[in-house]
């Protein structure tokens, strides 16, 4: 067995701020060449137990720990953030933060220019390392003109020029498109087999990570170490449902199915799954009992996007020909490739910018006429960045932000607010200040504060980018509530389970145009749309195939109306 | 948006200078036109700017944006000092001709005259250098430019950092104060000087205090990669001298030392014609 | 918050950013007509309090002469200098106030006034001024008017911006053990 390179030893630890500890008894080992998942709800202290891995606890963020943690057979107290930097590469949650170069190649090249690295091993390094994670004709490139995918890729390329034991990555599919996102596991794979190091990987999307091999998934729940496992062990138990994780969805048809899932069948990747024809027979014969759910009826047209023609001011065409029709009390999904020009689109129905060509009309009326705040009394925008909405310093305060300058009265305001927060899962913090929640509860601020308006059409760009299933779910419920009520829902997701669960209807974006633009099923089995959207195939279909059954696309759709049955939606 | 400071990639001699030579050459030339106001050196470097402006390939249109600003600078500053100082000439220069009398203290005088041309020489010798700097500097190699030419480079990186999120922040005040309208607040001017302020804290608090946040981030991702590890470092960008850069720089010392003995010679740092 | 020098470095560089968006792209219409309430001071005074003098200095320097390097008039390096000894001014007379523990109390409030007068007044009224006069020859009575009106109007919008982001800052800042989950 390879040598052991992290070692946690009933290890706690308290920020100086909290009145509680935020890790309990940790006891957890990781291997070189290791491959680790850790997974669990938002706010449950993973990124604290990465903090701790990589040293930024205690030599950044102050606070008390207890019992013992030794990376590379030292106790980390003990040696300084560059010590533990030699053996621990991270990649933290937000690229923009850590892409600290002017260019890609100044990025790279960050670590060997603290190194004192001179000429011409400098350049042949980081040339290497840019080779390796495939950015290499982009060296010249500033931050801005990048993808996200690209931007995450950089920062790979940036512990990847020094050799280091163990790779720590927290959050690296947030924000990347389906595609790009299964890329990037790719490389990481690909990566770990060639330099042989320990990988942790912290992330939501459990299904996305098991896309490639993974040992062990370690699933945390308040502070604590709940399980730590195979990942086929993990997915035949219950622990994760109980914790509010959401399995793969080709798991959730089999149960629907009612076949037995054991560990000895492998769940953790569909394509070593042990399908027995009776388990296959299962799914069929499951398949045809369900009713295809009705169509149904059409509505008035709500908002109407014509030749829609956009630039922005350095001459970057964002939006070409874009034209979209949607319904009144529509929910519906907008997905498509990082930059393909999803929410300048958002920004567009705002006012936030002037298109140069087409026109767009809200019920009827040419929303050239109306200003901002205008348009906002009837179409509410929850933006990508939680931190671009947030001007209050009390989360109270920011919820009622919109509701005070619109002139209601305060007894009015208290009501609402305090319901909203219920809703979306802010009542326990609703005296803190903003800045101590974590990205995802900040998230869930920004939609309160647009929710308690009450508009007729909500955009929510990435509503569900850092949550976990519980507080997603949670929301989605309320917006599901509200979209019966009458109310428009458009959705800006990356989360194709996310479209596939709440969305009837897709519109795909890729570089600026509509490509497609029709039921969930239809765009998510539709191998053309899939690639030029760099969407994913879900593992429905995948499923059906595996199980004889031709029409993959009627069984996902299957699949949806089951579930929205099942949930009365 | 990076374009802010108008460097233009193309091949020419002066682009192909290290920046840590421009930037001596930079310091030396602006020193020797701050130090003198001797007509002929002002105006020689003036004139000196013109084929250099040919030899780097920089077009007057390239910067006509740029020169529009000190033209409108330059002549508010000449008004501003005739009007408080009409007489500021005839004290320098020692000698009083006046050509033209407006009434009360206002006088036209040779010698007030002669003064605005050494104050409009003064910006004309020093402002194209800049231009020149800022045009062909690529902004990566500032900050190892800087270390070069001995300022120490935990503080010359703070100018890469700044150059390097400047339109990051740009675009964040943008986008929160769209967001801030939509959510109700008012931004147009037609309102009380109170409900301004109020607005514009609007988009200032969350700025600057996601900024602060931003501050932690980014200093926790420098430490993890090693930053100030090392009493040095070396620079991706840095480049090696070649003969150009030395000659350049002698040019320029020169030119610092010209300017030195002309104000020996003339007992002060004006060229008086009028005695 | 620690202070590991990276922090320092690194706050000067995003001061430097913000001090030159403000600076160049953002300014408040005041009552009187043509003329604008400036942001940025109040930013510096805010930094300089939070990250001390060294960082004060600097985010003035590299603000001020980034400001002017894009206008492309050269460094006006009498005015880059007042912002510099502004910011370091400030940073030092207000060490002792403890914003970064989300402290902000009747005692900071004086300090922090006292500290953005006293440096507006030896920027505009002493050090801007001279070094004109020494680099430029410019007449004394035009600088010390220029001067005059610059620091004064410098002092009432530094204090009004500065102050807000102190009691923003403050307020946003958990203090020690205060987040407790209420049911
Ligand atoms: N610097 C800090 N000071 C005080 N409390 C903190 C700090 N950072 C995080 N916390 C608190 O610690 C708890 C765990 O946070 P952490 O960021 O580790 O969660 P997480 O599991 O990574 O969540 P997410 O999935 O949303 O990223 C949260 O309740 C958070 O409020
Ligand atoms: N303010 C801006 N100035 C210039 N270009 C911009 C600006 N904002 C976005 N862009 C560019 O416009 C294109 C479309 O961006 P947009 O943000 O709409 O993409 P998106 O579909 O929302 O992508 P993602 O899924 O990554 O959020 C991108 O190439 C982006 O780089
Ligand atoms: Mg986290
Ligand atoms: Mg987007």
């Amino acid at each position: 067995m390879n040598e052991e390179i992290i070692r946690f030893e009933h290890f706690g630890f308290q920020y100086r701020a909290q009145a509680e500890p935020t890790l309990y008894d940790i006891d957890l080992s990781v291997r070189k060449g290791e491959k680790l998942l850790i997974c669990g709800p938002s706010g449950c202290g993973k990124s604290t137990l990465a903090h701790c891995i990589n040293g930024l606890i205690p030599f950044s963020y102050p606070g008390e720990s207890t019992g013992r943690l030794l990376v590379g057979g030292r106790e980390t107290k003990e040696q300084g953030i560059f010590q533990i930097a030699r053996t621990v590469g991270t990649v933290l949650q937000d690229p923009d933060g850590q892409f600290i170069g002017l260019t890609v190649a100044e990025d790279i090249a960050f670590a060997l220019e603290n190194d004192c690295v001179e000429e011409p091993a400098l350049h042949e390094r980081v040339a290497k390392a840019a080779g390796l994670v495939g950015v290499d004709r982009f060296l010249a490139h500033a931050p801005e003109d990048l993808s996200g995918g690209q931007k995450q890729r950089v920062s790979l390329a940036g512990i990847l020029v020094d050799d280091v034991d163990v790779l720590l990555f927290d959050e690296p599919l947030a924000n990347l498109d389906p595609a790009t996102g299964k890329q990037a596991i790719e490389l990481i794979d690909e990566l770990q087999r060639e330099t042989g190091a320990a990988v942790i990987i912290i992330e939501h999307r459990l299904e996305d990570v098991l896309h490639r091999h993974v040992d062990r998934v370690v699933l945390m729940g308040g502070g604590r170490i709940l399980c730590d496992c195979p990942p086929d062990e993990l997915l035949s138990g219950r622990l994760l449902s109980e914790n509010g994780i959401r399995e793969p969805l080709y798991l959730t048809a089999l149960k629907y199915a009612g076949v037995e899932i054991r560990a000895d069948k492998h769940p953790a990747m569909l394509t070593e799954l042990c399908l027995t024809e009776e388990d296959k027979a299962l799914v069929r014969a499951w398949f045809h009992s369900v009713p295809a759910a009705e169509v149904p009826p059409e509505r008035p047209v709500q908002l109407e996007a014509e030749s829609l023609r956009f630039a922005y001011a350095n001459g970057h065409e964002a939006l070409r020909e874009l034209s979209l029709t949607v319904r009144e009390g529509e929910l519906t999904a907008i997905v498509g490739t990082n930059g393909a020009g999803k929410s300048t689109f958002s920004k567009l129905i705002c006012g936030f910018e002037t298109q140069q060509e087409g026109t767009l009309r809200f019920a009827g009326q040419d929303l050239k006429e109306l200003s901002i705040k205008e348009r906002a009394d009837r179409i509410g925008y929850v933006m990508q960045n939680p931190n671009q909405m947030i001007s209050q310093v009390m989360i109270y305060d920011e919820v009622a932000l919109g509701l005070r300058t619109r002139g209601v009265s305060e007894e009015e305001i208290r009501p609402r607010v305090e319901e909203t927060l219920k809703i979306c899962g802010l009542w326990p913090f609703r005296s803190w200040p903003v800045s101590a929640l974590s990205f995802g509860q900040k998230k869930r601020v920004t939609i309160a504060s647009i929710l308690v308006l009450r508009p007729q059409l909500i955009i929510l760009d990435e509503p569900t980018a850092g949550q976990d299933y519980r507080h997603y779910t949670e929301i989605m419920e309320f917006l599901l509530e509200l979209n019966r009520r009458g109310i428009t829902v458009l959705m800006i997701t990356h989360d194709m389970h996310l479209m596939l669960e709440y969305a009837r209807r897709a519109a795909v974006f890729s570089d600026g145009r509509l490509i497609a633009d029709a039921d969930c099923a239809a765009v998510l089995t539709d191998a053309e749309t899939v690639r030029r959207a760099s969407l994913k195939e879900t593992s429905l279909y995948l499923l059906a195939q595996r199980c004889g059954i031709d029409d993959g696309r009627a069984f996902v759709r299957r699949f949806i109306d089951y579930e929205r049955e099942a949930r009365g939606i | 948006m990076r374009n802010i400071f108008n460097y233009i990639d193309r091949p020419s001699p002066v682009h192909r200078l290290t920046g840590a030579t421009k930037l001596v050459c930079l310091l030396l030339w602006s020193f020797a036109s701050m130090l003198t106001y001797d007509t002929r050196l002002l105006a020689l470097l003036m004139l000196l700017s013109i084929p250099l402006f040919a030899l780097s390939k920089i077009r007057v249109r390239d910067v006509s944006f740029m020169l529009g600003f000190t033209a409108v600078f330059m002549v508010l500053n000449n008004v501003l000092v005739f009007a408080f100082s009409p007489q500021h000439g005839v004290s320098l220069y020692g000698t009083k001709h006046v050509l033209l009398s407006l009434g009360g203290s206002y006088e036209v005088t040779a010698e007030q005259l002669f003064y605005h041309l050494n104050l409009v020489l003064k910006y004309a010798s020093s402002i194209p250098i800049v231009l020149l700097f800022v045009c062909t500097t690529n902004p990566s190699e500032f900050a190892a430019s800087l270390n070069r030419v001995g300022v120490k480079y935990s503080v010359a990186y703070s100018v890469s950092l700044a150059l390097r999120y400047i339109p990051d922040i740009q675009r964040e005040y943008h986008e929160i104060s769209q967001a801030q309208q939509a959510r109700g607040v008012e931004m147009s001017k037609k309102q009380s000087l109170f409900k301004r302020l109020k607005s514009a804290s609007a988009i200032l608090i969350p700025l600057i205090l996601s900024s602060m946040d931003r501050i932690e981030v980014i200093s926790n991702a420098m430490e993890l990669r090693g930053f100030g590890k090392n009493k040095k470092r070396s620079w991706y960008m840095a480049r090696p001298f070649t003969g150009l850069d030395y000659a350049a720089m002698a040019l320029c010392l020169a030119l610092l030392l010209a300017a030195l003995w002309l104000n020996h010679l003339n007992g002060g740092r004006f060229y008086n014609p009028f005695i | 918050m620690k202070k590991s020098p990276v922090v320092t470095i690194v706050a000067i560089g995003i001061g430097a950013a913000l001090f030159f968006v403000l600076g160049r792209f953002v300014a408040i219409p005041s009552p009187v007509p043509n003329t604008n309430i400036s942001t940025q001071y109040g930013l510096l005074a805010f930094m300089a309090a939070l990250f001390g003098p060294l960082a004060g200095l600097l985010i003035g320097l590299i603000g001020h002469a980034l400001i002017d390097f894009s206008y492309g008039w050269g460094i006006w390096w009498s005015w880059v200098i007042a912002s510099a000894v502004f910011g370091g001014l400030v940073g030092l007379v207000a060490r002792k106030i403890r914003l970064s523990d989300g402290e902000f109390g009747k005692k900071d409030l004086l300090a922090f006034v006292l500290a953005v007068v006293l440096g507006h007044a030896v920027a505009w009224f002493a050090i801007a001024p001279v070094l004109d006069i020494v680099i430029y020859a410019e007449p004394a009575n035009k600088v010390f008017i220029q001067g005059l009106f610059a620091g004064a109007a410098n002092i009432v919008t530094t204090l009004i911006i500065g102050l807000l982001l102190c009691y923003a800052y403050a307020a946003a800042k958990p203090k020690k053990g205060s987040l407790k989950e209420e049911k």
